[in-house]
């Protein structure tokens, strides 16, 4: 063992009993943090906790043996260089552009983690043991994997990259063929750990595996996937505390890769996906569409001034935002016009659908930027059975998670997800730039409902006008 | 690398308990707070942090210097980061102010 003396803790010393301490509590700030979090309520107390506990780690791992005077110089830099840049990622990204923020700090996560596993292997081999060296593989694959993949999903949530899922015959194929790869160097290193030289090529299978995972992915799996990235950076964490025996580690990855789980879970059955598909990296598959959906009948398209008249007559209006929403930027005017609407003596509700943006809470965080009360937005599963009672349900950029065809059309793709209920309501308005299908690239039968009133136009320029339709203020110049 | 036998099981409990822990916690989140669950988590998960930390402060070479710097900026990106977005999502979550329905009837007749 080299240099044991100077890195190694007498583990009854009561400087590592300090450490011990000292992440035993980091441990429980970040479990009452997430705890806290179940509550909006209690969530900013839980952030609290979560920094306390980030402070005390950092302290625990300072007084690590070790350390060098010009080490610590180097990780003083090093911090301020990562507060400098991490201060402005937090303040002053715009809520719209939270997905690729989200996807962004997967990437530095698992950037972190992936280095810090290649860095410890080079010193420590070929004193590791095959459990080490299977474990430190996989996490380096899934480090590199995870920094590829959420930046491709940075990239195209931004519109850097192209949105549209690429897929090609035997990209399945491809995809495992990279990952057998992968995994048979990592056997082949559990059994002979100084093979350094495959240590490259485990970086470069995991990059190239977490570039060939976005590759097929479309904008409505988005939330899906970057659960599931969010899942897999946590996971790499927890792998990276077994090679480094680090229990605050283990605890932080698994609550992280925990959450992501069960996010990714969540979204999985809002869509009506396996999780194993989804695990596999298959999703995407569903993106090849028929185009025969022959003649639908025709549509109805309402006027600004007919429109605002049904709302304004109406007592309950559901408002059931979708990713249209966030492109158009349109949550403060969406929250402008349910006052207008209140003042004139109507109740409104917001409909969230699970999956509806591009991630997990997408639209609550949207709708919570405009200022509207949480009571107010409502989950699938409790708005639904209120449809019945509803006069109106305006429909802004949200298209598939409104589509029927997903309750009876076996052929379709999205046949089996469950969806809101609109088509229950009195009267349906939707809110559309143009007749363009949905992701799916599926005819929404709802559009040629009877009851249903088109309103073509931006969501924002619609709103805008819907409010001085129901407020009866035209001012002169935009006659 | 001196992994102990003893450390590994350990760990592995600790895996176990804490994976439970964090579904349990996790499950009880609810879906208004999902995307500020995201970004806590990650914040959290940048205890990686602890890991660059002392691969930096080591000096073990030249390289593993250079990658260790690299891996604690970027880890105490996603820290910073992580935690103040997270704090000015969960600012804008906020309840009701006062009853917005005004008296039934009495503004329908506006026009």
């Amino acid at each position: 063992m080299k240099d044991a003396v100077s890195y190694v803790l007498n583990p009854d010393s009561g400087r590592a009993v300090s450490i011990g301490l000292l992440y035993l509590a980091a441990a429980m700030g970040f479990v009452m943090s997430l705890k806290w979090m179940s509550d909006a309520k209690t969530a900013r107390k839980g952030i609290m906790a979560g920094e306390i506990g980030f402070v005390l780690a950092v302290i625990g791992t300072l007084i690590m043996p070790g350390i060098t005077g010009t080490g610590f110089t180097y990780i003083a830099i090093a911090l301020l260089v990562g507060a400098a840049i991490g201060v402005p990622l937090g303040l002053l990204v715009p809520m719209t552009a939270m997905p690729q923020r989200i996807a962004l700090s997967h990437a530095f996560g698992a950037l972190a983690a992936a280095l810090v596993g290649i860095v410890e292997y080079f010193h420590w081999q070929p004193e590791i043991s095959g459990f080490v060296m299977a474990v430190l593989g996989i996490e380096i694959v899934l480090g590199s994997l995870v920094f590829t993949g959420s930046l491709m999903a940075a990239g195209k949530l931004h519109e850097i990259l192209p949105q549209r899922p690429f897929v090609y015959p035997g990209q399945i194929f491809v995809n495992f063929g990279v990952l057998a790869v992968a995994i048979g160097f990592i056997v082949a290193l559990f059994i002979n750990p100084s093979l350094s030289w495959a240590i490259p090529i485990l970086i470069i299978c995991g990059l190239v595996f977490g570039v060939f995972l976005i590759i097929p992915i479309g904008g409505a799996d988005m939330p899906t996937v970057i659960a599931l990235l969010n899942a897999y950076a946590g996971i790499a964490a927890a792998l990276l505390g077994f090679v480094l025996s680090n229990n605050l580690l283990i605890v932080a990855g698994a609550l992280d890769g925990m959450s992501g789980l069960i996010l990714a879970i969540i979204m999985c059955r809002a869509m009506n996906r396996s999780f194993r598909n989804v695990l596999f990296g298959a999703f995407g598959q569903l993106a090849e569409v028929s185009d025969e959906h022959g003649e639908m009948g025709s549509i109805r398209s309402a006027s600004y001034d007919e429109a605002g008249e049904i709302l304004k007559n109406s007592r309950l209006v559901v408002i059931v935002p979708g990713y249209g929403m966030a492109v158009a930027q349109a949550q403060h005017k969406v929250r402008e016009l349910a006052d207008t609407l209140a003042a004139e003596g109507v109740e409104v509700k917001y409909a969230i659908h699970p999956v509806a943006g591009r991630m997990p809470g997408h639209m609550n965080v949207l709708l919570a930027e405009a200022n509207v009360p949480y009571e107010q937005l409502l989950d699938m599963e409790d708005i639904n059975p209120e449809f019945p009672q509803v006069d109106v349900v305006l429909v802004l950029g949200a298209n598939d998670v409104v589509n029927p065809a997903a309750r009876h059309m076996k052929s379709s793709p999205i046949y089996g997800m469950p969806i809101l209920d609109v088509d229950k309501a009195a009267c349906v308005m939707v809110v559309k730039r143009s007749m363009r299908p949905g992701f799916a690239g599926i005819e929404n039968e709802l559009f040629f409902n009877d009851k249903t009133l088109m309103v073509f136009g931006d969501a924002k320029d619609v709103m805008g006008e819907l409010i001085t339709e129901v407020s009866g203020r035209r001012d002169a110049l935009s006659l | 690398m001196n992994v102990s036998t003893e450390f590994i099981i350990t760990g592995l409990f600790v895996f176990a308990l804490a994976g439970f822990l964090g579904f349990e916690t996790v499950r009880r989140v609810p879906r208004l707070l999902h995307t500020p669950l995201m970004a806590l988590t990650n914040a959290l998960s940048a205890v990686s942090l602890v890991g660059s930390l002392v691969v930096l402060g080591r000096e073990y070479s030249i390289y593993a210097t250079i990658l260790g710097f690299v891996a604690v900026v970027a880890s105490t990106i996603n820290v910073v980061g992580g935690f103040l977005i997270t704090d000015k999502m969960l600012r804008m979550f906020k309840p009701k102010e006062r009853p917005q329905k005004p008296v039934p009837g009495e503004a329908k007749a506006s026009s």
